[in-house]
């Protein structure tokens, strides 16, 4: 069944995005990411322009980090104050990437710089992912091992300390809000949530306890990226909801399937499967970057 | 719409014997001689098009008559040529450079005015029908198809950069050149098939009928076929670009509500 997206003036098949959809709602369930960083790439390929990839793909996350935020704010696994300081820094950023957004599609450069947001930041979540999960793998076989509660580095002696008690952190807020900005920004750009990079940011960066990390980026991703579509709505009316529909009803069937399958695997290898997933994406990416070509040509709409 | 195929010849008459199509020729005829002895009489299928949510491209039957006072002219036979073309909007072309390794976006043009859509329907191939100044003052072939550069050329020729835009948007089946697609029946009755595209932008299209003879453009017919966005396409659309910030909370609520129900819903599965 064909359907005409209203904003993105092209005609795709219905049953392909609710698909898509689907497979990205599987995958957020199962590893409790967003998905933002594979519906976005994945809509480019289909021929959706960019610009309304990265909105609409924003409005997306909303509904898939909606809903897990509610199953965690249940599970008393959601840090609002921490929340709430990298909610304010991510305000600051996604304003920022927004910005940043017009000002690279201007210059042409929009695409590129996307994909090496994608491949770069993929890569690193990617291999620090599957280094960290075969080494916990190894320790669970290897007993008698016991983790510090979290260690301190530089982080810890900044000023202006705020006491987190559900994280059970007494450090500055500077912290947080820089993690929060940056976060924001790659929002904006990148069409993400930016689960993939806060989750490991909070706990090596940080040093948060892994039980109210999930939750309490959820919850921060649920703001930002409600802040980025409204942004984008606003300014470059690239928001597609008839696109953004299609996804969601996918997306929240899948994720809800993907979390009872998930219930069924061990952590460790979910980790290891989820980061040899980013890895593939990431390797895809490059790829398009480094090799020749068809094509030396692209039309890009607009004059600018 | 299809079914006034089976009446074309009907049709056709019809059309002669009033000779008054819907829409007058809005272009006087090139030759400066005495009044032409061969003008055309045409339709379409239909003059606008409308972009519901299950629009999937679109046929616009063009048919028509050659209407004449003298008999047939001796010599070359009559040739049609049948352009449908989008409103034209402005684009960039880039070319990518390796730089540092990776390949990104180094050069480009600007260009005015490219329509988004443009097909030529031809009675036969075109370069025997058509002689290149009249095809330059008519703008008739593909190449012709975009116009005006935009800026300045930074580049040293423009050239590649427009045949890659034409073979780009080939690819794409958003620019066709279809020879001898026009049927033409004793030089008098023509008639041409074109489809529109599932990925139509809305706006005044233009239809043109070239007649020719001998390569000479003897007379042209024009009309306009609207494509436009209605129900709730059109409804979105304008919501979008009117109340930004209200289509912005409408597809924001439209997320959360999704995403609680489903949560929801779920949950309730699972302890029934």
């Amino acid at each position: 069944m064909q359907i005409y997206l209203p904003i993105a003036e092209v005609s795709v098949n219905a049953f392909t995005l609710i698909g898509l959809g689907g497979l990205v709602g599987l995958m957020s369930g199962l590893f409790g990411v967003g998905g933002g960083f594979l519906i976005t790439p994945l809509l480019f390929f289909i021929g959706i322009p960019p610009a309304i990839a990265v909105a609409t793909g924003a409005n997306q996350v909303v509904a898939s980090s909606v809903s897990g935020v509610l199953a965690h704010v249940k599970r008393k696994s959601v840090d609002f104050r921490m929340g709430g300081v990298l909610l304010a820094g991510g305000l600051v950023g996604s304003w920022l990437g927004v910005w940043v957004f017009t000002l690279l599609q201007r210059v042409g450069q929009v695409d590129l710089v996307v994909q090496l947001c994608y491949v770069v930041f993929l890569g690193l979540i990617g291999a620090m992912m599957l280094q960290e999960s075969i080494r916990a793998l190894r320790r669970s076989n290897a007993p008698g091992y016991r983790r510090r509660l979290h260690q301190h580095n530089w982080v810890h002696r900044w000023p202006l300390k705020i006491k987190f008690r559900a994280s059970g952190l007494y450090i500055s807020a500077f912290p947080p809000l820089l993690v929060g900005v940056a976060v924001g920004v790659l929002a904006a750009i990148m069409g993400v949530g930016g689960g993939f990079i806060m989750v490991p940011a909070m706990i090596y960066l940080l040093g948060m306890p892994t039980k109210v990390v999930v939750g309490t980026s959820l919850f921060q991703i649920t703001f930002v990226t409600a802040f980025t579509t409204l942004m984008h709505a606003v300014s470059y009316n690239t928001v597609d909801i008839m696109l953004a529909v299609l996804l969601i009803v996918g997306g929240v069937v899948g994720a809800q399937f993907g979390t009872t399958l998930g219930a069924k695997l061990r952590a460790e290898q979910l980790r290891i499967l989820l980061a040899l997933l980013v890895l593939a994406v990431c390797g895809k990416l490059a790829l398009d970057l480094f090799l020749t070509p068809d094509d030396f040509y692209v039309i890009q709409p607009g004059i600018g | 719409m299809r079914g006034r195929i089976a009446g074309l010849l009907l049709l056709v008459l019809a059309c002669t014997a009033s000779a008054q199509s819907p829409v007058p020729p809005i272009e006087a005829t090139p030759t400066a001689d005495p009044p032409p002895a061969e003008t055309v009489v045409a339709g379409l299928s239909s003059d606008s098009v409308a972009i519901t949510a299950s629009f999937d491209g679109s046929d616009i039957l063009i048919y028509g008559a050659i209407k004449r006072e003298t008999p047939i002219p001796p010599g070359p036979p009559l040739q049609v040529i049948v352009t449908v073309e989008a409103p034209s909007r402005g684009v960039t072309v880039w070319r990518k450079e390796r730089k540092a390794g990776i390949w990104v976006n180094a050069e480009s043009v600007r260009i005015g005015a490219a329509p988004g859509f443009y097909a030529v329907a031809t009675s036969a191939a075109l370069d025997d029908i058509l002689l290149p100044e009249w095809d330059s003052r008519y703008r008739i072939s593909l190449s012709h198809a975009m116009r005006a550069f935009a800026g300045q050329i930074a580049v040293e020729s423009a050239v590649p950069f427009t045949e890659a835009l034409i073979r780009i948007r080939e690819d794409q089946g958003l620019y066709r050149l279809d020879e001898g697609s026009v049927s033409l029946i004793d030089q008098t009755l023509f008639r041409a098939d074109v489809n529109l595209p599932a990925n139509l932008v809305e706006g005044a299209y233009k239809t043109r009928i070239f007649l020719l003879r001998d390569g000479q453009v003897i007379d042209v017919f024009v009309a306009p076929i609207n494509v436009r966005k209605v129900g709730l396409e059109r409804w979105l659309y304008r919501l979008a670009f009117d109340q930004p910030f209200l289509y912005g909370l409408m597809s924001l609520a439209v997320a959360v509500f999704a995403g609680w129900g489903a949560s929801a819903a779920f949950m309730k599965l699972r302890r029934p």
